[in-house]
């Protein structure tokens, strides 16, 4: 299928970009296009404006961030997969970016894009959720930076105001114990459930895939490990809060006891 | 060049390479002409409806727009409906199958106008605002609640059960009764989508003045849909021409005559202008054929030790909206191998075919013997569990003896050889069987979360379709013969024109082999052309593994006609009777004298200049064979599936594949290898990946390629193949057919090393396909059941 | 209609494009250049992989516009100018990597862009860099051994 017609804005820099979101009706913004085409092709998706960001090369970068480390929005995901600063600092963004999709789609798709689409069954969200990652975002009125807790706010909804722009994504030092368990039937496919799982002050955050209309805390887990539970016990509480779909891959019975199955195996591999 | 080098049984390389791989393929979508026009379908809104009103204006006005038509516009077009051409009993009740729905749509893919745009994209656009008023009426889609007729597709046959077939039954039924053993099991086998990589599509031009008209089309069957299309449109076989150029795969889906085939035709000639069209992924997925869809309730009469009596099917066979080309024969094709490769002494399958608001089912991979081989096979292991026997110690000691001349077997038909045993012996050496055994103990004594299971598969397949005679016998309206053409050129060149349309199964090289042989020449001096009506006059194309057990002996029988009048002239040049030639080393040699000799090139040369040919003799060396195989050929074997199943969540890994088939003489192993690599793997997907779903408004939910779960080199495990030849006695080359054998084969053999590896926690069934989920809710339910 | 430029195997070509137009047919519809394939709607089949600048992508799910200025390769510029087979497609020829042809020219285009960053992988890596490419004929046994073997060739080759 060809998509639906459009016009087209190439952006030269973030202030084009949101100069064109907040002067066009019904504009999208363009980045590797991995989720947004696709939609376009099946002709679900028909926006009126296309705002191409994807020559902003000064938003493609991952570097030192205080104990942190910053990375562009435009950052592809075999850039972030392949990232040193990453693999030291915060080794599982690299590991699930690898996890996304195909080694084309990880050719232009974007960790910005990904994260802004808002998709409950991406990788990346989940991880960030788990990591209490930082978003930067640029608007008309200037920049402002909203916790991960707080930018998933329903399914395909972010904070993000329409004219803003996602820049960076910024994710603290968590290089001591890690898992992101992806379980799906084919390797290309969307996880079907996955679980992000990163130790912290002896406890761990879990961040939930396709459990729910946004990606999700395992807050029962969390609490319970806080409270000294094993792994096993409190990866009985991973399905608690979550509201998984039914289709095709599985139904929503399944997910909620795979979920348990998979963040007790992710905490074993995250606190071992 | 003469040659005396053997290369039948040898790997060569292939011939059909150089092209695909620079990118040159000649597939349908790369074909363009001047003035050409691009066709778009408008689907329905609902699956099941009465179209009350369609409003066109809108589409009509948007830019680049030619035509937008209703079946009302093309009243005239078509004097007659999409041909079925088995009528497989004589009360069939047949539906009427137009290329546009009138009043009615019946299924996702039942057009009800279609668009014609100077691009693909204009024509997109006007065909989204064809205004379509119509009445959504109750669908059915579920097999049982289809029979009860609430909901009846098509008023005017008053039922969905539009067909009932019984072979008939063999030996003593009363078995099914009174055997010490009964084992009874119900499988069902859902929907599949073929998924060749290459969509449909097609291309029709014409010189209109003159009432010729071409469809290149990316079709299996060229000659078949020469016939059809003449048939459904009115232009008569000779001034028709069907062109398959390269094509994309098809695995059956491009084994018919398609709506948008018709349409492209009668808009070529209606509009005077070159049409195209090509198919989207999603709508290859409503509008193309699926295979399988069968409900089996199944009974096997054994002993306590393990010998089986009797195998009795009763089915239940989805035929889909309207009857595609072969739908109603397809579960036939499988009633007569429902015995697999055993003795059993009683013998009954019946099916009814049933109308539901789905795509037609047709051909897919296999067609009938797959779904006949799942069942059969589920249903032995079933039955070793039952007694509590090995299911490998169960299937050998009921293995049919071997026979090397055709012999009559219990569902009624001849088989033409066969020695099951040493296959079966080999597949379980190469897989280890009694190691994997020990293995399993182990990890089922220390309780393992994964568990590994090993799965058996001996199947026995019809392929070499078909004898005329029998066909006739089973009401199918054809032939199954094919033809070979031999055309030497002089100066050493061999043209080749083959009835068979080979799309990716390398008939170029195997032809070239067979002819280099046979001729004592280099294959690279023998040209294959096929796919073209006007090229290759007389075939029956390429399905049901035919080809080189029918078009291949065709051709084995011409080329015995190219040497007979070689020999003639042979024995004019060199002075000498014909009976004192032998032909040896590639050439007619006078006997005792090697050096006096003539080769098929030498030959060639003086037919063509003709300037001192015998008397009596003909100018030009060339032969035509038309080959009717007396018999079909039956090739058989064992696979063995290992696998690790994670009893956690249900998840299946194969760890190791082995198959050992037999299909008779071999002419290129290479390519029979790849072969049974690419049907074990569409049969992998089946047993673990594939199966078309639908909502409750009938709409296919898995209705692209992100949810139709096609495994990749991922989930596909590497195999290990060997082979057993017995050849056949249908034919003088020992063939019998490889393509499908892989498919038929591996679903069971899968599907019963996943029940296998969690039997020992009370599991007895899993489906298909194998899902993690349906694992994990197998064991919890037989948790469930302990409990 | 969008002004690009695009280099496509080394030749530059300017074209006035509608936004809309998919890279794929850009490729195959404009520029002729119809090795490129397309097997599906929603890049899960791989048919359509191309490089740009000098990595995979799917052309089926990249806009004409977005490449402007880049660097594409496709099927027709792997072979030398002689005619010469790339080592990919060679390996394919040889061990029987390919049936009726319709994915191989995403498969060989996939296979040079991970050779490029992974000379010597192993099997189950050559597998893994195949997770985006759908073939229904070969069960991927021989196109896997072709890539290995082409891998073998070319860092030979190199070394």
């Amino acid at each position: 299928m060809i998509p639906a017609p459009f016009d087209y804005v190439r952006a030269g820099s973030v202030e084009d970009a949101i100069e064109a979101l907040v002067s066009r009706e019904d504009a999208k913004l363009l980045a590797g296009g991995h989720s947004l085409l696709p939609a376009m092709r099946l002709r679900v998706a028909r926006p009126a404006t296309l705002v191409d960001i994807g020559r902003l090369s000064d938003l493609s970068y991952v570097r030192a961030d205080g104990d942190g480390v910053a990375i562009g929005a435009l950052t592809r995901h075999h850039d972030v997969a392949a990232s040193e600063a990453l693999q030291e600092m915060c080794p599982i963004v690299p590991y699930a970016a690898g996890q996304i999709g195909d080694p084309q789609v990880r050719h232009l798709g974007t960790i910005g894009g990904s994260v802004a689409h808002g998709d409950p069954a991406g990788d990346m969200p989940s991880v960030l959720m788990a990591l209490d990652a930082t978003f930067v975002a640029r608007g008309p009125s200037g920049e402002r930076t909203i916790a991960a807790d707080a930018f998933f706010t329903s399914l395909f909804q972010t904070a993000l105001a329409p004219d803003e722009v996602l820049t960076e994504i910024r994710v603290p030092r968590a290089a001591d114990g890690w898992a992101y368990l992806k379980f799906n039937r084919r390797a290309q496919d969307w996880a079907l459930v996955g679980v992000a799982a990163v130790r912290s002050n002896g406890g761990a955050r879990v961040g939930l895939t396709n459990m729910g209309l946004t990606p999700l805390r395992a807050t029962g887990v969390e609490d319970a490990l806080n409270g000294g539970a094993d792994p096993a016990t409190a990866a009985v509480r991973a399905d608690e809060g979550t509201a998984p779909p039914s289709d095709a891959f599985g139904s929503a019975e399944y997910r909620r006891e795979l979920v348990k199955v998979l963040v007790r195996r992710a905490l074993e591999e995250a606190m071992a | 060049m003469a040659t005396t080098e053997q290369y039948v049984g040898q790997p060569m390389l292939r011939k059909e390479d150089a092209p695909l791989l620079a990118g040159q393929g000649t597939f349908v979508d790369n074909q363009t002409m001047a003035g050409m026009v691009w066709m778009e379908l408008v689907r329905p809104p609902y699956v099941h409806a009465t179209v009350d009103a369609i409003d066109t204006s809108a589409a009509a006005a948007m830019p680049g727009v030619i035509a937008v038509l209703t079946a009302a516009d093309l009243e005239d077009a078509f004097p007659g409906g999409l041909p079925m051409v088995w009528p497989i009993t004589e009360d069939i009740k047949l539906p009427t199958h137009w290329p546009l729905t009138k009043d009615r749509v019946r299924f996702a893919g039942d057009a009800v106008a279609v668009v014609v745009a100077e691009t693909r994209a204009q024509a997109a656009d006007a065909a989204e605002v064809v205004m379509v008023e119509a009445t959504e009426l109750p669908i059915v889609l579920d097999l049982e609640e289809a029979a009860k007729d609430e909901v009846v597709l098509h008023e005017d046959l008053g039922t969905n059960v539009v067909v009932h077939w019984s072979h008939g039954g063999a030996g003593d039924q009363s078995v099914f009764e009174s055997a010490p053993v009964i084992v009874q099991e119900r499988y069902e086998q859902p929907r599949l989508i073929p998924n060749a990589i290459e969509g449909r599509g097609c291309l029709a031009y014409g010189i209109p003045a003159a009432g010729e008209y071409t469809l290149i089309s990316a079709t299996q069957i060229p000659h078949i849909l020469r016939v059809g299309l003449s048939l459904a449109t009115g232009i008569p076989q000779a001034k028709l021409r069907v062109i398959a150029p390269d094509v994309g795969g098809a695995f059956g889906s491009k084994l018919n005559v398609y709506a948008e085939e018709a349409l492209a035709l009668a808009l070529a000639r209606h509009l005077r202008r070159p049409v195209k069209w090509i198919e989207d992924r999603g709508e290859n997925y409503v509008a193309t054929t699926h295979g399988r869809g069968v409900l089996h309730d199944c009974t096997l009469a054994g002993t306590e030790d393990g010998k089986i009596l009797g195998m009795k099917f009763v089915e239940l066979a989805d035929m889909g909206a309207y009857f595609q080309l072969l739908t109603p024969g397809i579960p036939e094709l499988g009633g007569w191998v429902y015995m697999g490769p055993y003795a059993p002494d009683a013998y009954w399958y019946e099916f009814r075919g049933i109308m539901t608001n789905a795509t037609p089912t047709d051909a897919y991979r296999g067609a009938g013997r797959p779904e006949a081989t799942y069942v059969v096979e589920r249903l032995v292991d079933a039955f070793a569990r039952r007694i509590g026997k090995d299911p490998a110690e169960v299937r050998r000691m009921n293995l049919h003896p071997p026979f090397t001349e055709a012999t009559a077997s219990i569902m009624g038909l001849q088989v033409d050889s066969g020695d099951y045993e040493p296959a079966f012996d080999r597949a379980l050496e190469m897989a280890d069987y009694s190691q994997m055994r020990k293995e399993q103990a182990a990890r089922r004594e220390s309780g393992d979360v994964k568990q590994i299971g090993i799965g058996l598969s001996s199947y026995i397949e019809m392929c070499g379709l078909a004898p005329s005679n029998i066909l006739g016998a089973l009401r199918y309206v054809a032939g199954g013969w094919d033809a070979a053409e031999i055309e030497c050129r002089p100066f050493g060149q061999i043209v080749v024109r083959t009835g068979t349309s080979p799309h990716g199964q390398g008939q170029e090289t195997a032809w070239s082999q067979i002819v280099a042989d046979g001729l004592g020449v280099s294959p690279d001096d023998v040209e294959v052309l096929h796919g073209d009506t006007s090229v290759t006059r007389l075939g029956m194309d390429t399905y049901g593994s035919r080809s080189v057990s029918v078009g291949g002996e065709a051709l084995r029988r011409a080329v015995e006609k190219v040497k007979e009048k070689a020999r003639t002239i042979a024995a004019h040049e060199l002075e000498v009777a014909e009976d004192d030639l032998e032909w040896s080393d590639g050439a007619y040699r006078v006997k005792g004298v090697p050096d006096k000799a003539r080769t098929i090139p030498d030959l060639a040369t003086s037919a063509w200049t003709a300037h001192a040919l015998p008397e009596g003799v003909e100018p030009a060396l060339e032969g035509t064979a038309v080959f009717d195989p007396p018999n079909f050929t039956w090739p058989a074997g064992t696979h063995v599936c290992i696998v690790e199943v994670d009893t956690e969540t249900g998840k299946t890994d194969i760890l190791r594949y082995v198959a050992v088939d037999d299909c008779g003489t071999v002419i290129n192993p290479m390519i029979v290898d790849g072969q049974v690599h690419g049907g074990i793997a569409q049969g992998i997907a089946e047993a673990l990946y594939e199966e078309a779903l639908y909502d409750e408004h009938g709409n296919l939910t898995t209705s692209s390629m992100t949810q139709y779960l096609i495994p990749s080199a991922m989930e596909i495990p590497r195999m290990e193949l060997d082979r057993t030849e017995t050849p056949s006695t249908t034919n003088g080359l020992g063939v019998k057919g490889i393509g499908e054998a892989g498919t038929i084969a591996s679903p069971p053999a899968v599907v019963n090393a996943v029940v296998d590896a969690v039997s020992h926690l009370g599991v007895t069934e899993v489906g298909k396909p194998a899902s993690p989920e349906r694992v994990w809710r197998a064991i919890q339910d037989a948790r469930g059941g302990d409990a | 209609m969008t002004a690009i430029s695009v280099t496509v195997n080394g030749v530059r070509h300017e074209a006035d494009v509608e936004p809309r137009t998919l890279l794929v047919y850009f490729l195959r519809e404009h520029l002729g250049l119809t090795g490129t394939n397309v097997g599906c709607d929603t890049s899960s089949c791989g048919s359509c992989t191309i490089h740009v600048d000098g990595e995979s992508v799917k052309s089926c799910t990249m806009l004409a516009v977005q490449a402007d200025g880049r660097d594409l390769a496709t099927i027709e510029g792997m072979a030398g100018e002689d005619g010469t087979m790339h080592p990919l497609q060679d390996a394919f020829h040889r061990n029987h990597g390919l049936q009726c042809g319709y994915c191989t020219p995403g498969m060989i285009m996939a296979a040079a862009s991970y050779l490029q960053e992974h000379p010597s992988p192993t099997e189950e890596e050559v597998r893994e860099s195949l997770e985006g490419n759908l073939c229904r004929c070969t069960g991927y046994q021989n196109i896997v051994q072709s890539i290995m073997d082409a891998a073998g060739q070319m860092s030979g080759a190199s070394a």
